[in-house]
Protein backbone atom coordinates (compact mmCIF):
# COMPACT_ATOMS: atom_id res chain seq x y z
CA UNK A 1 0.00 0.00 0.00
CA UNK A 2 0.89 3.84 -0.24
CA UNK A 3 3.14 4.85 2.27
CA UNK A 4 1.45 6.20 5.08
CA UNK A 5 2.83 9.90 4.96
CA UNK A 6 1.26 10.18 1.36
CA UNK A 7 -2.58 9.32 2.26
CA UNK A 8 -4.48 13.16 2.42
CA UNK A 9 -6.79 13.79 5.08
CA UNK A 10 -9.46 11.89 3.61
CA UNK A 11 -8.06 8.81 2.55
CA UNK A 12 -5.98 8.32 5.84
CA UNK A 13 -9.99 9.02 7.62
CA UNK A 14 -11.28 6.25 5.40
CA UNK A 15 -8.36 3.61 5.97
CA UNK A 16 -8.57 4.55 10.02
CA UNK A 17 -11.86 3.95 9.87
CA UNK A 18 -11.97 0.62 7.79
CA UNK A 19 -9.26 -0.41 10.66
CA UNK A 20 -6.61 -0.90 8.03
CA UNK A 21 -4.31 1.28 9.81
CA UNK A 22 -4.29 2.49 12.99
CA UNK A 23 -3.54 6.44 14.39
CA UNK A 24 -0.56 4.84 16.51
CA UNK A 25 0.83 3.44 12.99
CA UNK A 26 0.19 6.81 11.27
CA UNK A 27 1.26 9.04 14.11
CA UNK A 28 4.76 7.39 14.22
CA UNK A 29 4.96 7.44 10.48
CA UNK A 30 4.97 11.33 10.72
CA UNK A 31 6.93 11.67 14.21
CA UNK A 32 9.47 9.84 11.99
CA UNK A 33 9.06 12.08 9.07
CA UNK A 34 9.22 15.05 11.19
CA UNK A 35 12.62 14.12 11.93
CA UNK A 36 13.86 13.09 8.97
CA UNK A 37 12.57 16.38 7.39
CA UNK A 38 15.28 18.62 10.27
CA UNK A 39 17.38 19.78 7.37
CA UNK A 40 14.24 22.15 6.36
CA UNK A 41 13.74 23.51 9.84
CA UNK A 42 10.00 23.32 9.14
CA UNK A 43 9.75 23.04 12.59
CA UNK A 44 10.94 24.85 15.83
CA UNK A 45 9.17 22.50 18.28
CA UNK A 46 8.41 18.85 18.18
CA UNK A 47 6.02 17.39 20.42
CA UNK A 48 6.29 13.33 20.17
CA UNK A 49 4.81 12.68 23.26
CA UNK A 50 2.21 14.38 23.01
CA UNK A 51 1.07 12.94 19.71
CA UNK A 52 1.57 9.75 21.03
CA UNK A 53 -0.72 10.30 23.45
CA UNK A 54 -3.03 11.89 21.12
CA UNK A 55 -2.94 9.63 18.59
CA UNK A 56 -3.44 6.65 21.58
CA UNK A 57 -6.82 8.52 22.55
CA UNK A 58 -7.50 8.40 18.88
CA UNK A 59 -7.47 4.77 19.01
CA UNK A 60 -9.17 4.31 21.70
CA UNK A 61 -12.11 6.28 20.05
CA UNK A 62 -12.25 4.23 16.69
CA UNK A 63 -12.02 1.06 18.45
CA UNK A 64 -15.50 2.59 19.99
CA UNK A 65 -16.70 3.72 16.81
CA UNK A 66 -16.49 6.82 18.34
CA UNK A 67 -14.49 8.64 15.89
CA UNK A 68 -14.27 11.93 15.39
CA UNK A 69 -13.57 14.40 12.33
CA UNK A 70 -10.35 14.90 12.23
CA UNK A 71 -9.27 11.84 14.31
CA UNK A 72 -5.82 10.38 14.33
CA UNK A 73 -5.08 13.27 11.95
CA UNK A 74 -1.09 14.45 12.71
CA UNK A 75 -1.09 18.34 12.13
CA UNK A 76 2.10 20.92 11.99
CA UNK A 77 0.33 24.14 14.00
CA UNK A 78 2.52 26.97 13.01
CA UNK A 79 4.50 28.68 15.86
CA UNK A 80 1.91 31.84 15.92
CA UNK A 81 -0.84 29.77 17.43
CA UNK A 82 -0.94 29.36 21.61
CA UNK A 83 -0.72 26.46 22.29
CA UNK A 84 -1.64 25.02 25.87
CA UNK A 85 2.17 24.08 27.94
CA UNK A 86 4.05 23.83 24.25
CA UNK A 87 6.49 26.73 23.53
CA UNK A 88 5.33 29.30 21.15
CA UNK A 89 7.92 31.80 20.14
CA UNK A 90 5.81 33.81 16.79
CA UNK A 91 9.58 33.37 15.18
CA UNK A 92 10.65 36.57 17.75
CA UNK A 93 13.55 36.74 20.43
CA UNK A 94 11.32 38.64 22.49
CA UNK A 95 9.17 35.67 23.23
CA UNK A 96 12.12 33.78 24.29
CA UNK A 97 10.78 30.68 26.74
CA UNK A 98 7.24 31.86 26.40
CA UNK A 99 4.80 28.89 27.25
CA UNK A 100 1.06 29.54 26.75
CA UNK A 101 -0.81 28.39 29.88
CA UNK A 102 -4.05 28.28 27.63
CA UNK A 103 -4.74 27.07 24.36
CA UNK A 104 -5.70 29.23 21.03
CA UNK A 105 -9.45 28.32 20.17
CA UNK A 106 -8.82 27.27 16.54
CA UNK A 107 -6.14 24.77 18.03
CA UNK A 108 -8.45 23.51 20.77
CA UNK A 109 -11.21 23.18 18.14
CA UNK A 110 -8.87 20.89 16.39
CA UNK A 111 -7.51 18.91 19.10
CA UNK A 112 -11.47 18.68 19.97
CA UNK A 113 -11.91 17.12 16.35
CA UNK A 114 -9.32 14.20 17.09
CA UNK A 115 -6.45 15.62 15.30
CA UNK A 116 -2.91 15.12 16.70
CA UNK A 117 -0.05 17.54 17.43
CA UNK A 118 3.60 16.85 15.68
CA UNK A 119 4.84 20.16 16.37
CA UNK A 120 4.86 23.97 15.99
CA UNK A 121 6.51 25.47 12.32
CA UNK A 122 8.70 27.79 11.59
CA UNK A 123 7.60 31.72 10.41
CA UNK A 124 8.44 34.89 9.53
CA UNK A 125 8.79 36.90 13.20
CA UNK A 126 5.34 38.01 14.48
CA UNK A 127 4.35 36.83 10.89
CA UNK A 128 5.61 39.62 9.06
CA UNK A 129 7.35 38.44 5.77
CA UNK A 130 6.92 36.61 2.58
CA UNK A 131 9.98 34.00 2.83
CA UNK A 132 10.52 32.36 6.22
CA UNK A 133 13.82 33.91 6.65
CA UNK A 134 13.31 36.54 9.46
CA UNK A 135 12.45 34.15 12.20
CA UNK A 136 14.84 34.20 15.37
CA UNK A 137 15.10 30.45 15.18
CA UNK A 138 16.77 30.09 11.55
CA UNK A 139 15.67 30.29 8.09
CA UNK A 140 12.92 27.28 6.74
CA UNK A 141 14.23 25.34 3.47
CA UNK A 142 11.64 24.88 0.63
CA UNK A 143 11.90 21.29 -0.45
CA UNK A 144 11.47 22.28 -3.97
CA UNK A 145 14.67 23.06 -5.78
CA UNK A 146 14.84 24.46 -9.71
CA UNK A 147 15.64 21.86 -12.18
CA UNK A 148 19.35 21.30 -11.77
CA UNK A 149 20.45 23.56 -9.24
CA UNK A 150 20.51 22.77 -5.69
CA UNK A 151 20.36 26.38 -4.75
CA UNK A 152 18.00 26.25 -1.44
CA UNK A 153 14.92 28.26 -1.80
CA UNK A 154 12.83 30.00 0.48
CA UNK A 155 9.26 28.10 1.01
CA UNK A 156 7.47 31.69 0.74
CA UNK A 157 5.57 33.09 3.97
CA UNK A 158 4.99 34.23 6.35
CA UNK A 159 3.78 30.58 7.12
CA UNK A 160 6.87 28.76 5.12
CA UNK A 161 7.58 26.36 8.11
CA UNK A 162 3.79 24.74 7.92
CA UNK A 163 4.50 25.13 3.92
CA UNK A 164 7.47 23.19 3.56
CA UNK A 165 6.44 20.73 6.55
CA UNK A 166 2.98 19.59 4.57
CA UNK A 167 4.66 19.42 1.15
CA UNK A 168 7.93 17.24 2.29
CA UNK A 169 5.03 15.08 3.71
CA UNK A 170 5.94 16.22 7.36
CA UNK A 171 3.00 16.69 8.71
CA UNK A 172 -0.77 15.58 6.99
CA UNK A 173 -1.93 18.94 6.85
CA UNK A 174 -1.06 22.25 8.74
CA UNK A 175 -2.46 25.56 9.97
CA UNK A 176 -1.26 28.93 9.16
CA UNK A 177 -2.06 32.34 9.29
CA UNK A 178 -2.59 34.84 6.22
CA UNK A 179 -2.97 39.04 7.02
CA UNK A 180 -1.45 39.77 3.70
CA UNK A 181 -1.08 36.42 1.93
CA UNK A 182 1.06 34.26 4.47
CA UNK A 183 -1.11 31.20 4.08
CA UNK A 184 -1.50 31.27 0.42
CA UNK A 185 1.88 32.63 -1.19
CA UNK A 186 3.93 29.95 0.72
CA UNK A 187 1.08 27.32 -0.38
CA UNK A 188 2.09 28.47 -4.17
CA UNK A 189 5.86 28.19 -3.43
CA UNK A 190 5.55 24.86 -1.84
CA UNK A 191 3.16 22.91 -3.91
CA UNK A 192 0.13 22.78 -1.98
CA UNK A 193 -3.11 24.16 -1.25
CA UNK A 194 -3.39 26.95 0.90
CA UNK A 195 -6.84 28.85 2.49
CA UNK A 196 -7.17 32.22 4.09
CA UNK A 197 -11.13 32.12 5.39
CA UNK A 198 -13.67 35.14 5.30
CA UNK A 199 -12.50 37.55 7.94
CA UNK A 200 -14.13 36.39 11.20
CA UNK A 201 -14.70 32.87 9.84
CA UNK A 202 -11.68 31.74 12.79
CA UNK A 203 -11.36 32.52 15.81
CA UNK A 204 -8.32 34.66 16.35
CA UNK A 205 -8.41 33.99 20.30
CA UNK A 206 -5.06 32.83 21.45
CA UNK A 207 -2.93 34.05 18.09
CA UNK A 208 -0.25 36.41 18.47
CA UNK A 209 -1.61 39.35 17.12
CA UNK A 210 -0.19 40.84 14.02
CA UNK A 211 -2.48 43.53 12.36
CA UNK A 212 -5.98 42.16 13.79
CA UNK A 213 -8.52 44.32 10.99
CA UNK A 214 -6.47 41.32 8.87
CA UNK A 215 -5.19 38.70 10.11
CA UNK A 216 -7.27 34.79 10.05
CA UNK A 217 -6.68 31.15 10.18
CA UNK A 218 -6.41 28.86 7.69
CA UNK A 219 -5.90 25.25 6.27
CA UNK A 220 -2.59 24.24 4.67
CA UNK A 221 -3.07 20.93 2.98
CA UNK A 222 -1.91 18.31 0.13
CA UNK A 223 -5.81 18.63 -1.50
CA UNK A 224 -8.41 21.17 -1.66
CA UNK A 225 -10.71 18.50 -0.06
CA UNK A 226 -8.26 18.10 2.32
CA UNK A 227 -8.52 22.11 3.14
CA UNK A 228 -12.59 21.65 3.80
CA UNK A 229 -12.80 19.07 6.42
CA UNK A 230 -9.55 21.01 8.15
CA UNK A 231 -11.60 24.27 8.08
CA UNK A 232 -15.04 22.99 9.48
CA UNK A 233 -13.26 21.73 12.32
CA UNK A 234 -11.23 24.88 12.93
CA UNK A 235 -14.09 27.47 12.13
CA UNK A 236 -16.78 28.73 14.18
CA UNK A 237 -18.05 31.15 16.55
CA UNK A 238 -16.09 32.37 19.64
CA UNK A 239 -17.38 34.73 22.02
CA UNK A 240 -13.93 35.56 23.26
CA UNK A 241 -13.20 37.28 19.71
CA UNK A 242 -15.39 40.13 19.27
CA UNK A 243 -14.66 39.81 15.27
CA UNK A 244 -15.49 36.37 15.08
CA UNK A 245 -18.87 35.87 13.19
CA UNK A 246 -22.19 34.03 14.82
CA UNK A 247 -22.83 32.27 11.05
CA UNK A 248 -23.01 28.76 10.88
CA UNK A 249 -20.00 26.39 9.88
CA UNK A 250 -21.44 25.05 5.87
CA UNK A 251 -20.31 21.28 5.37
CA UNK A 252 -17.40 22.92 3.00
CA UNK A 253 -16.70 19.25 1.67
CA UNK A 254 -20.27 18.68 0.62
CA UNK A 255 -19.94 21.74 -1.64
CA UNK A 256 -17.33 20.15 -3.39
CA UNK A 257 -19.46 18.64 -6.20
CA UNK A 258 -17.94 19.65 -9.39
CA UNK A 259 -20.52 21.04 -10.62
CA UNK A 260 -19.46 24.67 -11.50
CA UNK A 261 -21.73 25.13 -14.58
CA UNK A 262 -23.40 28.81 -15.62
CA UNK A 263 -20.95 29.67 -13.06
CA UNK A 264 -19.29 33.28 -13.68
CA UNK A 265 -15.81 33.28 -13.35
CA UNK A 266 -14.44 37.27 -12.87
CA UNK A 267 -10.73 37.86 -14.28
CA UNK A 268 -9.39 41.65 -12.94
CA UNK A 269 -7.85 43.31 -16.15
CA UNK A 270 -5.38 45.11 -13.67
CA UNK A 271 -3.61 41.58 -12.22
CA UNK A 272 -1.97 41.62 -15.75
CA UNK A 273 1.02 43.19 -14.02
CA UNK A 274 4.31 44.63 -15.33
CA UNK A 275 6.92 42.47 -14.90
CA UNK A 276 4.89 39.19 -14.48
CA UNK A 277 7.00 36.44 -16.29
CA UNK A 278 4.91 35.02 -18.98
CA UNK A 279 4.86 31.19 -17.70
CA UNK A 280 2.15 32.65 -14.87
CA UNK A 281 0.30 34.92 -17.00
CA UNK A 282 0.04 31.63 -19.53
CA UNK A 283 -0.96 29.56 -16.51
CA UNK A 284 -4.05 31.83 -15.36
CA UNK A 285 -5.14 31.39 -19.20
CA UNK A 286 -4.66 28.01 -18.96
CA UNK A 287 -6.92 27.78 -15.10
CA UNK A 288 -9.49 30.40 -17.12
CA UNK A 289 -9.73 27.80 -19.83
CA UNK A 290 -10.37 24.69 -17.72
CA UNK A 291 -12.53 26.71 -15.61
CA UNK A 292 -14.61 27.18 -19.38
CA UNK A 293 -14.44 23.67 -20.21
CA UNK A 294 -16.26 22.83 -17.28
CA UNK A 295 -19.00 24.68 -17.78
CA UNK A 296 -18.11 28.00 -15.98
CA UNK A 297 -18.44 31.43 -17.92
CA UNK A 298 -15.49 33.84 -17.48
CA UNK A 299 -15.96 37.04 -17.43
CA UNK A 300 -13.85 40.51 -17.34
CA UNK A 301 -14.13 42.18 -14.40
CA UNK A 302 -12.05 45.23 -13.11
CA UNK A 303 -10.47 45.58 -10.04
CA UNK A 304 -9.25 49.27 -10.40
CA UNK A 305 -7.58 49.80 -6.87
CA UNK A 306 -5.23 46.64 -6.94
CA UNK A 307 -2.20 48.66 -7.09
CA UNK A 308 -2.93 50.84 -4.03
CA UNK A 309 -3.83 47.41 -2.11
CA UNK A 310 0.24 46.97 -1.10
CA UNK A 311 0.84 50.62 -0.29
CA UNK A 312 -2.58 50.80 1.70
CA UNK A 313 -1.50 47.26 3.41
CA UNK A 314 2.15 48.76 4.56
CA UNK A 315 0.12 51.49 6.50
CA UNK A 316 -2.64 49.45 7.80
CA UNK A 317 -0.66 46.62 8.93
CA UNK A 318 2.46 48.53 10.34
CA UNK A 319 0.17 50.87 12.44
CA UNK A 320 -2.17 47.67 13.89
CA UNK A 321 0.91 45.80 14.88
CA UNK A 322 3.03 49.01 16.19
CA UNK A 323 -0.40 48.87 18.82
CA UNK A 324 -0.29 44.74 18.77
CA UNK A 325 3.49 44.81 19.59
CA UNK A 326 3.28 47.19 22.60
CA UNK A 327 2.28 44.46 25.03
CA UNK A 328 5.87 43.28 24.30
CA UNK A 329 7.20 44.96 27.44
CA UNK A 330 9.56 42.54 29.36
CA UNK A 331 7.04 42.52 32.22
CA UNK A 332 4.59 39.91 32.15
CA UNK A 333 6.35 37.14 29.83
CA UNK A 334 9.41 36.81 27.20
CA UNK A 335 12.81 38.55 26.54
CA UNK A 336 13.83 40.70 29.21
CA UNK A 337 16.82 43.02 28.91
CA UNK A 338 17.72 45.00 32.39
CA UNK A 339 17.96 48.46 32.28
CA UNK A 340 18.47 51.56 34.86
CA UNK A 341 14.94 52.58 34.62
CA UNK A 342 11.67 51.01 33.71
CA UNK A 343 11.77 52.99 30.25
CA UNK A 344 15.85 52.17 29.52
CA UNK A 345 13.99 48.04 30.04
CA UNK A 346 11.36 48.56 27.66
CA UNK A 347 13.94 50.18 25.23
CA UNK A 348 16.65 47.45 25.98
CA UNK A 349 14.09 44.62 25.55
CA UNK A 350 12.76 45.63 22.47
CA UNK A 351 15.89 46.75 21.03
CA UNK A 352 17.29 43.51 21.33
CA UNK A 353 14.41 41.22 20.96
CA UNK A 354 12.60 42.82 17.83
CA UNK A 355 14.77 41.92 14.53
CA UNK A 356 15.16 44.04 11.34
CA UNK A 357 11.65 43.35 9.43
CA UNK A 358 9.90 43.76 12.86
CA UNK A 359 11.25 46.82 13.82
CA UNK A 360 11.16 48.73 10.57
CA UNK A 361 7.16 47.75 10.43
CA UNK A 362 6.47 49.13 14.08
CA UNK A 363 8.39 52.74 13.37
CA UNK A 364 6.30 52.91 10.12
CA UNK A 365 3.54 51.95 12.03
CA UNK A 366 4.04 54.40 15.20
CA UNK A 367 5.50 57.46 12.77
CA UNK A 368 1.88 56.86 10.48
CA UNK A 369 -0.43 56.71 13.48
CA UNK A 370 1.86 60.32 15.27
CA UNK A 371 0.35 63.63 16.05
CA UNK A 372 0.09 65.42 12.57
CA UNK A 373 -0.05 62.19 10.16
CA UNK A 374 -2.70 60.19 11.37
CA UNK A 375 -4.70 62.15 8.45
CA UNK A 376 -2.36 61.63 5.92
CA UNK A 377 -1.54 58.08 6.25
CA UNK A 378 -3.86 56.41 8.51
CA UNK A 379 -7.24 57.38 7.70
CA UNK A 380 -6.11 57.82 4.09
CA UNK A 381 -5.53 54.01 3.75
CA UNK A 382 -8.30 53.26 5.21
CA UNK A 383 -10.05 55.46 2.77
CA UNK A 384 -8.40 53.28 0.06
CA UNK A 385 -9.50 49.99 1.99
CA UNK A 386 -13.30 51.16 1.70
CA UNK A 387 -12.25 51.81 -2.82
CA UNK A 388 -10.79 48.45 -2.10
CA UNK A 389 -13.59 46.58 -0.95
CA UNK A 390 -16.18 48.33 -2.95
CA UNK A 391 -14.56 47.41 -6.03
CA UNK A 392 -15.13 43.62 -5.21
CA UNK A 393 -18.40 44.37 -4.28
CA UNK A 394 -19.15 45.85 -7.45
CA UNK A 395 -16.94 43.04 -9.38
CA UNK A 396 -19.28 40.15 -7.25
CA UNK A 397 -22.52 41.78 -8.48
CA UNK A 398 -21.18 40.50 -11.82
CA UNK A 399 -19.50 37.07 -11.10
CA UNK A 400 -19.59 34.18 -8.27
CA UNK A 401 -15.61 33.97 -7.92
CA UNK A 402 -12.54 35.45 -9.18
CA UNK A 403 -9.51 33.72 -10.40
CA UNK A 404 -6.18 34.79 -10.27
CA UNK A 405 -2.22 33.87 -10.04
CA UNK A 406 -1.35 33.30 -5.82
CA UNK A 407 1.57 35.16 -6.87
CA UNK A 408 4.12 36.95 -9.08
CA UNK A 409 6.49 34.30 -9.37
CA UNK A 410 7.72 30.66 -8.18
CA UNK A 411 9.93 30.39 -4.97
CA UNK A 412 13.41 32.28 -4.88
CA UNK A 413 16.57 31.93 -3.42
CA UNK A 414 17.18 32.37 0.71
CA UNK A 415 18.93 35.65 0.72
CA UNK A 416 17.38 37.20 -2.30
CA UNK A 417 14.92 40.96 -2.11
CA UNK A 418 16.56 40.71 1.78
CA UNK A 419 17.72 44.63 1.16
CA UNK A 420 14.71 45.45 -0.34
CA UNK A 421 12.02 45.58 1.42
CA UNK A 422 9.57 46.58 -1.35
CA UNK A 423 10.53 44.05 -3.57
CA UNK A 424 9.96 41.46 -1.03
CA UNK A 425 6.44 43.24 -0.12
CA UNK A 426 5.76 42.81 -3.84
CA UNK A 427 5.40 38.82 -3.44
CA UNK A 428 1.96 39.81 -1.94
CA UNK A 429 0.51 41.94 -4.21
CA UNK A 430 -2.60 40.06 -5.90
CA UNK A 431 -3.62 38.46 -2.08
CA UNK A 432 -3.30 41.37 0.21
CA UNK A 433 -6.40 43.13 -1.62
CA UNK A 434 -8.08 39.84 -0.47
CA UNK A 435 -7.34 40.55 3.35
CA UNK A 436 -8.06 44.36 3.23
CA UNK A 437 -11.82 43.26 1.46
CA UNK A 438 -12.01 40.41 4.32
CA UNK A 439 -12.95 38.14 1.66
CA UNK A 440 -11.54 34.03 1.28
CA UNK A 441 -9.20 33.00 -0.94
CA UNK A 442 -7.53 29.92 -1.91
CA UNK A 443 -4.09 28.77 -3.70
CA UNK A 444 -4.13 25.46 -5.86
CA UNK A 445 -1.03 24.52 -7.21
CA UNK A 446 -1.83 24.76 -10.91
CA UNK A 447 1.20 23.68 -12.38
CA UNK A 448 5.05 23.39 -13.29
CA UNK A 449 7.59 26.55 -13.99
CA UNK A 450 10.13 26.52 -16.34
CA UNK A 451 12.19 25.40 -14.06
CA UNK A 452 10.27 22.81 -12.41
CA UNK A 453 8.75 25.18 -9.46
CA UNK A 454 4.98 25.07 -8.38
CA UNK A 455 2.99 27.58 -8.97
CA UNK A 456 -0.65 28.59 -7.85
CA UNK A 457 -3.80 29.86 -9.38
CA UNK A 458 -6.38 32.04 -6.60
CA UNK A 459 -9.82 31.43 -6.42
CA UNK A 460 -11.46 34.52 -4.28
CA UNK A 461 -14.89 33.69 -3.33
CA UNK A 462 -17.71 36.41 -1.69
CA UNK A 463 -17.10 37.06 2.11
CA UNK A 464 -18.91 33.70 3.69
CA UNK A 465 -19.23 31.89 0.69
CA UNK A 466 -15.98 29.93 0.85
CA UNK A 467 -18.38 27.12 -0.71
CA UNK A 468 -18.40 28.47 -4.16
CA UNK A 469 -14.58 28.98 -3.70
CA UNK A 470 -13.86 25.59 -2.91
CA UNK A 471 -16.01 23.85 -5.65
CA UNK A 472 -14.27 26.32 -8.20
CA UNK A 473 -10.96 25.41 -6.17
CA UNK A 474 -11.65 21.11 -6.95
CA UNK A 475 -12.12 22.26 -10.46
CA UNK A 476 -9.05 23.65 -10.97
CA UNK A 477 -7.67 21.20 -9.03
CA UNK A 478 -8.86 18.36 -11.19
CA UNK A 479 -8.29 19.75 -14.37
CA UNK A 480 -4.57 20.90 -13.45
CA UNK A 481 -3.88 16.87 -12.25
CA UNK A 482 -0.51 18.63 -10.27
CA UNK A 483 1.00 15.55 -9.09
CA UNK A 484 4.88 16.62 -9.40
CA UNK A 485 6.52 16.22 -5.54
CA UNK A 486 9.49 17.72 -4.33
CA UNK A 487 13.10 16.52 -4.79
CA UNK A 488 12.63 16.27 -0.73
CA UNK A 489 10.67 14.33 1.04
CA UNK A 490 10.97 13.17 4.39
CA UNK A 491 12.07 10.25 4.53
CA UNK A 492 13.00 9.57 1.33
CA UNK A 493 17.18 9.58 0.79
CA UNK B 1 8.43 61.63 2.49
CA UNK B 2 12.38 62.01 3.45
CA UNK B 3 12.81 60.84 7.17
CA UNK B 4 16.10 62.61 9.04
CA UNK B 5 17.94 60.98 11.83
CA UNK B 6 16.51 62.99 14.13
CA UNK B 7 12.78 61.58 13.19
CA UNK B 8 13.73 58.40 13.67
CA UNK B 9 15.39 58.54 16.81
CA UNK B 10 11.87 60.33 18.32
CA UNK B 11 9.64 57.77 16.46
CA UNK B 12 12.08 54.82 17.95
CA UNK B 13 11.52 56.57 21.80
CA UNK B 14 8.24 56.81 21.33
CA UNK B 15 8.03 53.18 19.89
CA UNK B 16 10.61 52.41 22.86
CA UNK B 17 13.08 50.86 20.95
CA UNK B 18 16.38 51.40 21.84
CA UNK B 19 18.44 52.25 18.17
CA UNK B 20 22.24 52.63 18.24
CA UNK B 21 22.81 55.76 16.89
CA UNK B 22 24.82 53.66 14.16
CA UNK B 23 21.92 52.63 13.03
CA UNK B 24 19.70 55.61 12.51
CA UNK B 25 21.52 56.67 9.22
CA UNK B 26 20.35 53.62 7.18
CA UNK B 27 16.94 53.25 8.65
CA UNK B 28 16.08 57.04 7.72
CA UNK B 29 16.95 55.81 4.55
CA UNK B 30 15.22 52.53 4.32
CA UNK B 31 11.93 54.09 5.68
CA UNK B 32 11.56 57.17 3.45
CA UNK B 33 12.44 54.82 0.62
CA UNK B 34 9.15 52.98 1.99
CA UNK B 35 7.04 55.97 2.35
CA UNK B 36 7.80 58.08 -0.66
CA UNK B 37 6.22 54.08 -2.11
CA UNK B 38 3.00 54.71 0.07
CA UNK B 39 2.32 57.80 -0.89
CA UNK B 40 0.93 56.62 -4.25
CA UNK B 41 -1.72 56.29 -2.75
CA UNK B 42 -2.24 60.52 -2.85
CA UNK B 43 -2.77 59.57 -6.28
CA UNK B 44 -6.66 57.95 -5.31
CA UNK B 45 -9.61 60.14 -4.98
CA UNK B 46 -11.12 59.36 -1.68
CA UNK B 47 -13.42 62.47 -1.65
CA UNK B 48 -16.41 61.56 0.44
CA UNK B 49 -15.25 58.09 1.15
CA UNK B 50 -15.57 57.00 4.46
CA UNK B 51 -12.30 54.85 6.55
CA UNK B 52 -13.10 51.51 6.54
CA UNK B 53 -11.07 50.37 10.15
CA UNK B 54 -12.75 46.29 9.64
CA UNK B 55 -14.55 44.21 8.13
CA UNK B 56 -16.33 42.62 11.20
CA UNK B 57 -19.80 44.02 11.72
CA UNK B 58 -19.40 47.22 13.34
CA UNK B 59 -21.54 46.77 16.50
CA UNK B 60 -19.63 44.70 18.97
CA UNK B 61 -21.97 41.80 20.55
CA UNK B 62 -23.00 42.34 23.51
CA UNK B 63 -22.84 39.69 26.91
CA UNK B 64 -24.58 39.15 30.05
CA UNK B 65 -22.02 41.38 32.95
CA UNK B 66 -20.49 38.71 34.42
CA UNK B 67 -17.38 36.77 35.92
CA UNK B 68 -16.15 34.73 32.20
CA UNK B 69 -12.67 34.12 34.15
CA UNK B 70 -10.34 34.52 36.89
CA UNK B 71 -8.46 32.35 39.31
CA UNK B 72 -5.78 31.98 37.39
CA UNK B 73 -3.20 34.03 39.70
CA UNK B 74 -0.42 31.13 39.38
CA UNK B 75 -0.83 30.89 35.14
CA UNK B 76 -0.42 34.53 34.66
CA UNK B 77 2.71 34.58 36.40
CA UNK B 78 4.52 31.79 35.26
CA UNK B 79 5.86 33.40 31.89
CA UNK B 80 6.90 36.65 34.25
CA UNK B 81 10.58 37.59 33.88
CA UNK B 82 10.81 38.75 37.32
CA UNK B 83 7.87 38.27 39.79
CA UNK B 84 7.79 38.73 43.53
CA UNK B 85 5.08 37.92 46.41
CA UNK B 86 2.74 37.09 43.82
CA UNK B 87 3.28 40.39 41.67
CA UNK B 88 5.20 41.08 38.39
CA UNK B 89 8.44 43.41 39.02
CA UNK B 90 9.98 46.35 37.56
CA UNK B 91 13.32 48.41 38.38
CA UNK B 92 12.08 51.07 40.70
CA UNK B 93 9.93 54.11 39.47
CA UNK B 94 9.49 56.21 42.26
CA UNK B 95 12.44 57.08 44.53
Amino acid sequence: MTALTELTIAEARDALRAKKISARELTEAYIAAVEAARPLNAYVTATPERALEMARASDARLAKGEALPLEGMPLAIKDLFCTDGVPTSAGSRILDGFKPPYESTVTGNLWRAGAVMLGKTNMDEFAMGSSTTTSALGVTENPWRRRGDNCPLVPGGSSGGSGAAVAARAAIAGTGTDTGGSIRQPASFCGIVGMKPTYGRCSRWGIVAFASSLDQAGPMTRSVRDAAILLKAMAGHDPRDSTSAPNPVPDFEAALTGDIRGMKIGVPEEYRIDGMPAEIETLWQRGIEWLKAAGAVPVEISLKMTKYALPAYYIIAPAEASSNLARYDGVRFGLRVPGRTLDEMYENTRGEGFGAEVRRRILIGTYVLSAGYYDAYYLKAQRVRARIAADFAEAFQRCDAILTPTAPSAAFPIGEKQDDPIAMYLNDVFTVPVNLAGLPGISVPAGLSSDDLPLGLQVIGRAFDEETMFRVASVIEAAAAFKARPPFVAGEA
Amino acid sequence: MALDKATVARIATLARIKLPEAEQEHLAGELSHILTWIEQLNEVDTSGVEPLASIAAADLPMREDVVTDGNCHDDILTNAPAASGGFFTVPKVVE
